[in-house]
């Protein structure tokens, strides 16, 4: 009754199986959990520490102005991942962040409906210093009526700064809200070289779109365009339509609507 | 009867359960810690592939964690984690094969064999490798609830009575498929070390 094949200890069959244990590849981890780290942000006082959490597939989450536990909770509420610290910011986050735009940065945006993604697709697309209406981007997300719905979307932007909603303004002008307050918005057009004030005294005259009559072609107040035409050959318009009536063409860097 | 434990060396399970108490992602570090190891073999040995091993052990840890997240503190504090985890692999598992079941792929087998794992040492890995990937491939052979039993009595080393709740059956049950695997395997695999 000693056969070594039935005796646990020192079945062969049963020791070759215990050799088939194998740990974890180092990886693994890194596909369940997400990174969390500090960084310097652009926005003053009491928003001045951004805590952004990474994956594997790219920056997920960035939020300023919250305590650690604060973070996690708005993080495990949105994305129900376990978060635990790292070492060092993903590559490319701060030039990302002084830049106000991804660049190279690789962005994890699973989790966002197909709207809500073409959104922040079109709103990534807006250069630093200038600003486009609501009604833009509902148009170059192709959902020209959604007006209400961007603004929905851009509140919930899980990367702002990276994705630069705060160039997203309403098209009296004004600029509208915010997902870390109006005043912080202001602030960041402004650090651009945004002449907020310029734009307001605009709107206020009615004129939404400049034209130009020497190229005949009409923009936003802000395109790069726009700021070189001279006082004496601008031409203040509220709609496209009336610039085209007038026989003007939309300009193709900020494609008014 | 075996001695009690030492008090100064208290329950690993314990300390997981503790510290996921304590907090839920840095109880999420510790229960990985702990047992990444036998739920990566399991779903290795259950899969016979290791990407799908991959997907099926983050998948198995992922949703712990989103039950954790909704479990009131009285739940968390009876957990038992190493049953606990390797039950939602089982039915993530058996969820898996149910649906490949329904939308036919190659056949595991026909795919290349595993990487060796570059943390296991050289002479390690190379006596290791015929017999271990003749026996891994063998283990495809057996109906999924023996392969079940085999390998977390064998490979993750779980006593029955675990194997029996991680897989809803009584351990009368449990054993009988635990034989019977060893015994078909016996027929389909020689282990290299015998002369």
């Amino acid at each position: 009754m000693t056969d070594p094949a039935t005796d646990p200890a020192t079945d062969p069959l049963v020791q070759a199986l215990s050799g088939l244990a194998a740990d974890a590849p180092g990886t693994l981890l890194e596909r369940i959990a997400a990174r969390r780290v500090h960084v310097p942000g652009p926005l003053p006082g009491e928003h001045a520490d951004l805590q952004v959490a990474f994956t594997d597939q790219g920056v997920a989450f960035v939020r300023a102005g919250l305590d650690e536990h604060e973070f996690a909770r708005a993080f495990r509420a949105r994305f129900a991942r376990p978060l635990l610290p790292a070492d060092r910011p993903p590559a490319g986050l701060l030039p990302a962040l002084r830049a106000g735009r991804p660049g190279a940065l690789r962005l994890d945006l699973r989790g966002l409906s197909d709207f809500e993604a073409a959104v922040l697709r079109a709103a990534a697309a807006i250069p630093r210093g200038q600003t486009r209406p609501y009604a833009w981007i509902a148009r170059q997300a192709g959902h020209p009526r959604a007006v209400r719905a961007v603004g929905t979307a851009l509140g919930r932007n899980p990367v702002p700064l990276l994705i630069p909603c705060h160039r997203v303004t309403r098209s009296d002008g004004t600029p509208g809200r915010y997902i870390f307050g109006d005043a912080a918005k202001q602030h960041l057009l402004r650090a651009e070289n945004v002449d907020l004030d310029q734009v307001a005294d605009l709107a206020r005259q009615g004129a939404l779109l400049i034209a130009s009559d020497t190229t005949g072609i009409v923009c936003y107040p802000t395109c790069a365009d726009a700021r070189r035409i001279t006082p004496a050959h601008r031409h203040g318009f509220r709609t496209l339509a009336a610039a085209r009536a007038a026989g003007y063409r939309p300009c193709r860097h900020c494609h008014p609507a | 009867m075996t001695d009690p434990a030492p008090v100064c060396a208290p329950d690993p399970a314990q300390q997981v359960v503790a510290a996921l108490a304590a907090d839920l992602d840095t109880g999420f570090a510790a229960l990985y810690e702990r047992y990444r190891a036998p739920v990566f073999s399991t779903a290795l040995r259950l899969c016979g592939r290791r990407a799908e091993a991959e997907d099926l052990a983050a998948e198995t840890f992922l949703r712990a964690y989103r039950a954790l997240c909704g479990y009131p503190p009285a739940r968390i504090a009876d957990l038992r984690p190493r049953p606990w985890l390797l039950t939602i692999l089982a039915n993530q598992w058996r969820n898996d094969l149910r649906t490949a079941a329904r939308r036919p792929r190659p056949a595991p087998e026909t795919d290349a064999p595993d990487a060796p794992d570059p943390r296991q040492s050289v002479e390690d890995a190379a006596e290791r490798h015929e017999t271990g990937r003749e026996l891994a491939a063998a283990l495809a052979a057996l109906t999924p609830a023996q392969r079940a039993a085999v390998v977390l009595r064998h490979v993750a080393d779980l006593p029955v009575a675990e194997i029996a709740d991680v897989l809803g059956l009584a351990e009368g049950t449990v054993k009988s498929h635990i034989s019977r695997g060893l015994a078909r395997l016996r027929t389909l695999h020689t282990p290299g070390g015998t002369p």
